[in-house]
């Protein structure tokens, strides 16, 4: 196997650019590499605001100056394309149609599969492009025989892997991913910046979600899907209290259930399920949240799509842990079996499947089996 | 390279370098009274009569000042705070769509914040503003207008205004016209006294002069209420210590720009009818922007609307061969907007997102044109394939 950021030709590469430490650091990587690289900064909201405030939102037009900034120094020609239209469609209205379903979307895997590696990259190969240049922490490699494989960065503390399970043969064929083959830590990644002259070297991380500039995800699900109270029930179906709208909880969730009266056991009470359709929580006790099995919805295989059951280890959330499952393919369903219980299993979150450090595929979470619990 | 933005900024002329250099090692405030104060005033008053001479004004009619914005907002602005303090049922500010945003942004300001009511002159569909629309507009209520903005030629498009027909109405009326004829000066011929206008903006950098320095040519009889107050430097309507060298060499230039016109204009125009010529040759379907009549446009100006393309894709592909165009467009956060100017024309708004804009300038050459020639239809096919997104 080859590393591919060590290219064997000099490639035209359209380096995304947020305005951030790693896609500056990415975009002046893959110029030292040789190749003939353009600075894009995408536009995701129509109303952008003037300033960042701290570490969240992005899309400011300070974000876009950074990036441009960053570029000059680079050397690289740059360029701001306003793909807030498509934004809005595929991931903003996505995100809030999940939560509508009473599903928990994770609008990052969105943006890349459909924005970064899909509007983003078409429009870069149609331009005469050969590939799309991101400063995500993940590794592709090229087979000997020619498939594109993608790997779990070097540093699997940083690894964002989970986040591009999304992109298939055809994405990961034209992505560039130079920071994935670092062991570097962050703070070295600051230092490299600095060493390059790129003012974004203390520019704070952002996170949270990049469209809802004041971190207030709950606020900003009340103003798109309103409010409406409804009921808190126990795994019996008794009212136990009430809530604002069922969309603003996570199965899993603990914290912020005000439920007055304890359960009668005294432990600590947990979202179960939501069910948008009456507008009700189930809680109840940890244990009620073990998840043996799910099916999941909308495969995207990075390579063929495995044939027959096989074993794997998953991954369930950006950062989560590895576990290990059986899945297999079933008339394009994903059914996967854990070796041990998982707990706060949410449907509309991703499941990632790994064999070692390669990424197999990803899909969607529709349906979670609880594990039997005894009576009592 | 084939730098055809000419329009956005033009190298400066050798003799306005000269000058410029030359001026900036001597010291001076030209509001002392010593030696080097009056050595200093000396300068600046030159300057002033020879940008005069250059612009058929007087030397009292030149207030220098930070470019063409400035000059700009001063007469829009200023104009709009006296003559509204003068009699307070002058509120209306009559201003064509197709004003570059130094104007625009300055007219919607005053909407905003002052309680002024902008009354939209109505263009052609090659961005012109008809006399008839004004005196139409006029007649609405003279005694409600504060004053009238109509660009002398446009940045975009480059169609020039019939300024001394429009200055006429407004005369007419008793109310006084702006015009902003930072595009115009080299081009075609602008006399501010023949004009009739109250006030004209003109700039430095887009005639070989330099960056930051420009000037309002304004009428003796008006006094605009000032954007700055200080020092009481330029009739006191513009404070500020003068920027001596700058104004020097803004001269220079400006009197090159008024000798070497009608060359120019001959050259350049006969270039820019190569570069039109090349374009549709090899982009049969590219749509003129503009005037097509070459007496009622710009010589240096060309402008094309390409069908299916995106106007930033094109800029892409072209600066990739290193061919330097604009689409002329305003920016937010860098996102190019469809073109308030061709969408005023009344032209297809998915058309008015695949624009370019080509100027030429005095370094010009044929060979910036064949580099264009030679580009522009695989970069336009290109283009197209990438689509609208």
């Amino acid at each position: 196997m080859t590393d591919s950021t060590a290219p064997q030709q000099r490639l035209r590469v359209l380096a995304a650019m947020s305005g951030g430490v790693d896609s500056a650091v990415a975009a002046a990587r893959a110029v030292e590499a040789g190749h003939d690289v353009t600075g894009v900064h995408l536009a995701l909201s129509a109303n952008p605001q003037s300033f960042r405030t701290g570490a969240r939102g992005c899309c400011t037009i300070e974000d876009s100056r950074d990036a441009r900034r960053a570029a000059d120094v680079i050397g690289i020609p740059f360029y701001c394309w306003d793909m807030a239209e498509r934004f809005r469609a595929d991931v903003v209205d996505d995100f809030v149609e999940e939560y509508r379903a009473g599903r928990t979307p994770n609008p990052c895997l969105r943006c890349n599969e459909k924005i970064k590696f899909a509007a983003l990259l078409d429009k870069a190969l149609a331009l005469g492009f050969d590939a799309v240049c991101t400063g995500h922490y993940a590794t592709v490699v090229t087979t000997d025989d020619g498939r594109r494989e993608l790997h779990r960065a070097s540093d699997a503390a940083k690894d964002q892997s989970y986040v591009l399970g999304v992109l298939d043969d055809r994405q990961l064929a034209h992505a560039l991913f130079p920071l994935g083959d670092t062991t570097t830590t962050k703070d070295e990644i600051r230092a490299e910046a600095e060493r390059r002259g790129l003012a974004v070297a203390r520019k704070p991380d952002s996170h949270d979600i990049c469209f809802i500039a004041d971190g207030d995800t709950q606020g900003f699900l009340a103003k798109h899907l309103g409010t409406a109270e409804g009921d808190i029930l126990d795994e019996d179906g008794r009212t136990v209290g009430t809530h604002q709208g069922a969309y603003g909880f996570t199965v899993g969730q603990r914290k912020g259930l005000r439920i007055g009266h304890p359960a009668p056991d005294g432990k600590p009470r947990y979202v179960l399920d939501i069910s948008p359709v009456d507008n009700t929580v189930t809680v109840g006790p940890k244990e009620a949240l073990d998840v043996v099995a799910l099916t999941a919805i909308r495969p995207r295989w990075c390579g063929e799509p495995p044939v027959g059951p096989d074993s794997y280890t998953a991954q369930l959330r950006a950062h989560g842990e590895e576990t290990p499952v059986t899945a297999e393919l079933v008339d394009g369903e994903l059914r996967v079996e854990f070796a041990e219980p998982v707990r706060g299993v949410a449907p509309g979150q991703a499941i990632v499947l790994y064999q070692g450090t390669r990424v197999v595929g990803s899909a969607t979470i529709d349906t979670t089996r609880r594990r039997e619990r005894v009576a009592g | 390279m084939a730098y055809l933005d000419h329009a956005a900024t033009t190298p400066m002329l050798p003799e306005a370098v000269r000058e410029l250099t030359t001026q900036l090692a001597h010291t001076g405030n030209a509001s002392s009274l010593h030696s080097a104060g009056r050595r200093a005033r000396r300068t600046v008053e030159e300057a002033r009569e020879r940008l005069a001479a250059a612009l058929g004004a007087r030397p009292s009619e030149i207030v220098f000042t930070g470019g063409g914005t400035e000059a700009d907002n001063l007469a829009v602005k200023g104009l709009y705070w006296s003559r509204h303090a003068a009699d307070a049922r002058r509120r209306v500010v009559l201003a064509s769509p197709v004003e570059h945003h130094a104007v625009l942004d300055a007219v919607h300001w005053l909407a905003d914040h002052e309680g002024a009511e902008i009354e939209w002159l109505p263009v052609d569909e090659v961005g012109r503003v008809h006399p008839q629309a004004l005196r139409a507009a006029a007649e609405r209520g003279p005694e409600r207008i504060a004053l009238a903005t109509v660009m002398w030629a446009n940045n975009e498009i480059g169609t020039v205004m019939p300024v001394r027909e429009l200055a006429e109405v407004a005369a007419e009326f008793g109310f006084p016209l702006h015009s902003d004829a930072v595009q115009a000066v080299g081009q075609t011929e602008v006399d501010f006294d023949a004009s009739g206008l109250a006030s004209m903006a003109v700039t430095g950098h887009k005639i070989g002069g330099p960056y930051g320095v420009g000037a309002l040519v304004l009428g003796r009889e008006h006094t605009p209420e000032p954007l700055l107050h200080g020092g009481g430097q330029e009739r006191d309507v513009r404070s500020g210590t003068l920027d001596v060298p700058a104004a020097a060499a803004f001269a220079v230039a400006a009197e090159l720009a008024a000798t070497r016109r009608e060359e120019f204009a001959a050259q350049v125009g006969a270039l820019r009818d190569e570069l039109v010529d090349a374009v549709r040759a090899a982009v049969p379907d590219a749509v003129l922007g503009g005037d097509p009549d070459p007496a009622g446009r710009l010589p240096a100006n060309a402008h094309f609307a390409f069908p299916g393309c995106e106007g930033d894709s094109l800029l892409l592909l072209l600066d990739a061969q290193g061919i330097q165009a604009s689409t002329g467009s305003a920016c937010t956060a860098g996102v190019a907007q469809p073109s308030h100017v061709v969408v005023a024309t009344g032209a297809d708004p998915e058309l008015a997102r695949g624009t370019l804009r080509f100027s030429l300038g005095h370094t010009s050459t044929a060979e910036d044109v064949a580099a264009l020639a030679a580009a522009i239809g695989p970069a336009v096919e290109r283009a197209r394939s990438a689509g609208l997104s």
